[in-house]
C-alpha cells in the first residue's frame, strides 16, 4: 500500500485549473520528485495534501485514510510535515523556540520540547545558532530550520518545497547530504525543486507536471529523456 | 543580580504598604486604577501583543463585567462582589462569541471588527433599558467606605493577573500564542490548532478585563455605558497601556498603567492643582497627543526600548 | 405604503452623501491600505470652517464648499505627509501602527475643535434649510435633494479623476500593487499624500452639504467614522462602486431601522450591518459581483 496516493485531483481557482487531474504514488522510503517549470502548479499540489485550501474534486490517501476534509494542522498531527518555497521563519523568535514550538506537536512538556529541539538542531546542523533570533539567518540556515522545524514534528512523510533555491554549490550539497540522512533515518520524502542536479540524483522516481497536468513519470533517467519534459523547460527546440 | 532582586523586593514592598505610607484618598484611589489598568493592559497584552490578535474592543469585555456586578446587584438582589466571581465568566461567554465572529478575519479587519463590538456592546447596554437601566446607569452603595480593602483586592487582581500571564507564556501555550503571532499559516503547518489557541488567548485576555469591569463597579460605585463601553478611555486607553510599556512583555504593560495613569491625571487636575484651570479642560487633548507621540517615537514601549532610552540619558556613548 | 416610500426616499438621499463620504475613505484604504479612522473629524473640521465662512461672511454653506475642500484636500496631505508616511518605515510588534495614529490625530481634532467652539450644537439655518416640495404625498427635503445632487457630481467628477487623468491613473495603479507602480515611476509616497488630501476634500464636500441639515458639534467626528468604515466594508475596502452602493444601503436601512424600530437603534442597524457583512460577505457587495 503506498504512503500517500493522490487520486484524479484537481483544483480550481476560480476560472483556472490550478491542478488537472493529477494522480500518482508515493511508496514508504522513497524520495519522490515531481518537477515542472515555474507556475506548473507544484505548490498548489503540496498546498492541496496540507489542505490550505479544499481541493475540487478527486482525493488524497494517506496511510490508507482519506484526508481530504481535515484541516491543516490536523494534517500535520497525522504524520505529514512540510516546508515552505518561501521561506517563513517565525522572525522574533529565537532558533531554539522555532523548533521547540514545533516539538510540541508529539510530546508535552518544556523540558521535553526543548530536548527534542536540540537534537533536532544538532542534526541539522543549526546548533551553533540555536540563541540567535531567527530573522538573523542566512539563507541556507533558513531553510535548514524549515526542515528543523518539519522533523520536530516527526513526520512520517516530509514535503519538502524547493529546499535547495537560491543556495550556493556547497550549500546545496549540503542539503542533498542532509535529505539522503533523513530518508536513510526512515522518512519518505515528497520533493519539490527546480535544480536538475538535486531532484536527479537523489530522487527514486520522479513526476513531471506542466499547466497543472501530469506530462511524464518514471526513474530520473527516464524523466530526463522525456519529449515532453524536455519541451516544457527548454521549449520545442531542443525536444 | 543581588542588586535588582533587592530593587524588585524595595518596589514589592512599597506597594504592599504604600495605603498605610500613603493616607490620602486621592493617592489611594490613583493607584487603584493604576492597579486596574495593569490588569486591563496586561489582558490586553496576552491577546495582542503576544498572540498577535489587535483587539480594538476590550471595552466590550470591561462593560459586560461591570454590568455583570451590576445587574446582580440592580435585578438579582445580590451582592454586587459575586460579580466579581461571575464578571470574568460572563466576559468569557461573550468572548466565544466574538471570537467565532471576528477570528475569521485577520489584520485590519480584525481590528475593525472589534471596534464594531465594542460599540454595538455599548448601543445595547444604552438602548436595553429594562436590563441595563440605559443613560441612567446602575448605582450601588459601596461596601466599604475605606479605600483600603479595595487597593489591596485591587493589588490582589494585578498581582494574579501578571503572574499567570508570566506562567501562561512560560509554558507550551505561551510558544503556541507567539507562534500565531508571527506566521498563522506556518503555525497551522506546524500542527498547532491555530482557531482553538486564538480563542484560549482570547479568553483568559477576557477574563481578566471583565473581573476588572465588575472590580470597577463595586469600587465606584457607579457606571453608565458611556463610561465602561468607552472607545477611547477604555479599547484605545488599554492599547496605549500597552504599547507604552512595551507589548509583548510581561511586565511592560504595567509600566505603562502607571505612566499613563499619572500622565491623564497630571492634566485632568491641571497639575495637581498648580497649573490654571484650562489645563484640565485640554486633558482629552493630551491623551490624542500622547498617542501621536507613543506611536511616533516609542511604538515599542518604554520596557522595549528601554536601550534606546538609556542612551538618551547618558550622552557619553 | 406612503410612510414605507417616505422612508426610503429619506434613506435614498441621506445614502447618497454617506456615498460621497464612504468613496473619501475607501479611497484611502485601498491606496494605503489603512483604516482611517479620523475621517469623520475631518468631516467636522470642514463643517466648521463653513460655519465660520456662514457667520461671518454669510456664506451659504453649499458655496463654501469650494473653500473647505481645498482646505480639508491641504490638511489630509500634510496629515498623511508627517504623521502616516513616517510609520511606514517602522517595524514594530504591533502592525496596526497607523490605524492608532489616526485616532490620535481624530482625538487632537476633536478637542481642538471643542477648545475653538465648546461642546454646544451649533446651527446653519440657510433661507431653505426646512423647505420641501412635494411628489404626491411624499416630501422631498430641499437641501437633501440638493446634496444628493452634488453628491452624484462629484462621484462622477471623481470617476473621471480617476479613468482619465494620469494622477487618477498612478492613484490606482498604486492601489493595486504599490510597488510595481513605483518600478514604473509613481512616486508613491506623494501619491499616498495626495490620495489622503483628496479623501478628506470628499468628505470636506459631505459636511458642508450636510451643515444645513445636521447639528454640529466637535464629537460629530465619531459616528461618521463609524459609518464610513461601516460603508466601505459593505462595499468592500478598496472599491469605490461599491463605496456608492454601500452609502445607498446604509442610509435606506438605516432610515427603515429608524422608522420601524426606534430612533435609538437606528445607529445600531449600521454595525449589525457590519458584522452580518463580515460573517457571510468578507468581500463586501463587491464580492458579489465576482459570482
Amino acid at each position: 500500500m503506498p504512503l500517500l496516493e493522490l487520486k484524479k485531483v484537481f483544483k480550481a481557482f476560480g476560472g483556472l485549473m490550478a491542478v488537472n487531474d493529477v494522480s500518482f504514488q508515493v511508496d514508504k522510503g522513497e524520495i519522490f520528485g515531481l518537477i515542472g517549470p515555474n507556475g506548473s502548479g507544484k505548490t498548489t499540489i503540496f498546498n492541496c495534501i496540507c489542505q490550505f485550501f479544499p481541493i475540487t474534486s478527486g482525493d488524497i490517501i494517506f496511510n490508507g485514510q482519506s484526508i481530504k476534509g481535515l484541516k491543516t494542522h490536523q494534517i500535520c498531527q497525522a504524520g505529514i510535515g512540510r516546508t515552505f518555497q518561501v521561506v517563513k521563519p517565525l522572525a522574533r523568535m529565537t532558533v531554539r523556540d522555532n523548533v521547540t514550538a514545533s516539538a510540541f506537536c508529539r510530546v508535552n512538556g518544556i523540558r521535553e520540547a526543548q530536548y527534542e529541539a536540540d537534537k533536532i538542531l544538532e542534526y541539522c546542523h543549526l546548533d551553533m545558532s540555536s540563541a540567535k533570533p531567527a530573522k538573523s539567518l542566512p539563507i541556507a540556515g533558513r531553510k535548514r530550520l524549515e526542515i528543523a522545524r518539519a522533523l520536530a514534528t516527526r513526520p512520517t512523510l516530509l514535503l519538502l518545497d524547493e529546499t535547495a533555491a537560491g543556495l550556493n554549490p556547497t550549500e546545496v550539497d549540503e542539503a542533498i547530504a542532509l535529505i539522503k540522512r533523513i530518508r536513510d533515518d526512515g522518512i519518505t520524502i515528497l520533493i519539490v525543486e527546480h535544480i536538475m542536479k538535486v531532484i536527479m540524483t537523489i530522487s527514486d522516481r520522479i513526476h513531471a507536471i506542466n499547466f497543472g497536468q501530469t506530462i511524464a513519470q518514471g526513474t530520473p533517467q527516464e524523466t530526463a529523456n522525456n519529449q515532453a519534459v524536455i519541451e516544457a523547460y527548454l521549449g520545442e527546440d531542443y525536444a | 543580580m543581588v542588586a535588582h532582586r533587592l530593587l524588585w523586593g524595595l518596589v514589592g514592598l512599597f506597594f504592599i504598604a504604600f495605603p498605610i505610607i500613603v493616607p490620602s484618598d486621592y493617592y489611594q484611589h490613583l493607584i487603584i486604577i493604576v492597579l486596574m489598568w495593569v490588569v486591563i493592559g496586561s489582558s490586553w497584552n496576552l491577546l495582542a501583543g503576544f498572540t498577535g490578535q489587535i483587539s480594538f474592543g476590550h471595552a466590550i469585555f470591561f462593560g459586560v463585567g461591570a454590568y455583570t456586578a451590576g445587574i446582580f446587584a440592580t435585578k438579582l438582589g445580590i451582592s454586587a462582589w459575586w460579580g466579581l466571581a461571575c464578571g470574568g465568566i460572563a466576559s468569557m461567554a461573550v468572548a466565544l462569541f466574538v471570537g467565532w465572529v471576528c477570528f475569521r478575519l485577520r489584520g485590519p479587519y480584525f481590528a475593525l471588527a472589534t471596534l464594531a463590538g465594542g460599540e454595538i456592546f455599548r448601543l445595547l447596554a444604552t438602548n436595553w433599558e429594562s436590563l441595563t437601566e440605559g443613560m441612567v446607569g446602575i448605582l450601588i452603595i459601596q461596601t466599604f467606605r475605606s479605600k483600603l480593602p479595595y487597593y489591596y483586592i485591587a493589588l490582589g487582581l494585578a498581582l494574579t493577573c501578571v503572574l499567570s500571564i508570566h506562567f501562561v507564556m512560560k509554558s507550551k501555550w505561551g510558544y503556541y500564542f507567539v507562534s500565531i503571532r508571527e506566521d498563522q499559516d506556518t503555525a497551522e503547518a506546524m500542527g498547532i490548532d491555530t482557531a482553538l489557541y486564538k480563542n484560549i488567548s482570547l479568553l483568559i485576555s477576557a477574563f481578566f478585563t471583565g473581573t476588572a469591569g465588575a472590580f470597577y463597579m463595586n469600587y465606584m460605585g457607579f457606571i453608565d455605558p458611556e463610561v465602561v463601553f468607552h472607545l477611547n478611555y477604555i479599547s484605545i486607553m488599554a492599547i496605549l497601556v500597552a504599547i507604552v510599556g512595551g507589548a509583548a512583555t510581561i511586565w511592560g504593560p504595567a509600566v505603562g498603567a502607571f505612566v499613563m495613569v499619572l500622565v491623564q491625571e497630571t492634566f485632568r487636575s491641571a497639575f495637581f492643582g498648580l497649573a490654571p484651570k484650562w489645563v484640565s479642560q485640554g486633558h482629552a487633548l493630551v491623551f490624542g497627543l500622547l498617542v501621536i507621540f507613543v506611536i511616533m517615537y516609542l511604538s515599542n514601549g518604554i520596557v522595549g526600548d528601554w536601550r534606546k532610552i538609556k542612551g538618551i540619558f547618558s550622552r557619553a556613548a | 405604503m406612503a410612510v414605507f416610500l417616505q422612508t426610503m426616499v429619506a434613506g435614498l438621499l441621506i445614502g447618497g452623501i454617506y456615498s460621497l463620504i464612504g468613496i473619501g475613505m475607501t479611497l484611502i484604504m485601498g491606496v494605503m491600505g489603512i483604516i482611517n479612522l479620523t475621517h469623520g473629524q475631518l468631516m467636522m473640521v470642514a463643517m466648521y470652517v463653513a460655519f465660520v465662512l456662514f457667520e461671518w461672511l454669510a456664506l451659504d454653506p453649499y458655496v463654501s464648499l469650494l473653500v473647505a475642500m481645498p482646505a480639508l484636500f491641504i490638511l489630509g496631505g500634510l496629515i498623511q505627509r508627517y504623521t502616516l508616511n513616517p510609520l511606514i518605515k517602522v517595524d514594530s510588534i504591533l502592525p496596526q501602527n497607523q490605524v492608532l495614529m489616526t485616532v490620535g490625530v481624530g482625538t487632537v481634532l476633536t478637542e481642538i475643535a471643542r477648545f475653538i467652539f465648546s461642546s454646544n450644537y451649533k446651527s446653519v439655518k440657510t433661507s431653505y434649510s426646512s423647505s420641501a416640495f412635494f411628489l404626491g404625498s411624499i416630501s422631498f427635503n430641499l437641501p437633501m435633494c440638493i446634496a444628493f445632487g452634488v453628491a452624484v457630481i462629484f462621484t462622477g467628477a471623481l470617476f473621471w479623476f480617476l479613468l482619465k487623468t494620469d494622477t487618477g491613473r498612478a492613484i490606482r495603479a498604486t492601489a493595486q500593487d504599490r510597488e510595481a507602480a513605483t518600478l514604473m515611476g509613481v512616486n508613491s509616497e506623494r501619491i499616498t499624500v495626495i490620495t489622503f488630501g483628496l479623501g478628506a476634500a470628499l468628505v470636506a464636500a459631505a459636511g458642508c452639504l450636510l451643515l444645513p441639515i445636521f447639528y454640529l458639534y466637535p464629537d460629530l467626528g465619531r459616528p461618521f467614522t463609524l459609518k464610513a468604515f461601516v460603508i466601505t466594508i459593505l462595499g468592500g475596502m478598496g472599491s469605490t462602486v461599491g463605496a456608492i452602493f454601500g452609502g445607498l444601503v446604509l442610509g435606506i436601512a438605516e432610515s427603515l431601522g429608524a422608522t420601524y424600530i426606534g430612533m435609538g437603534y437606528k445607529e445600531m442597524v449600521g454595525f449589525v450591518i457590519f458584522v452580518l457583512v463580515l460573517i457571510f460577505l468578507p468581500g463586501g457587495l463587491k464580492q458579489l459581483t465576482k459570482i
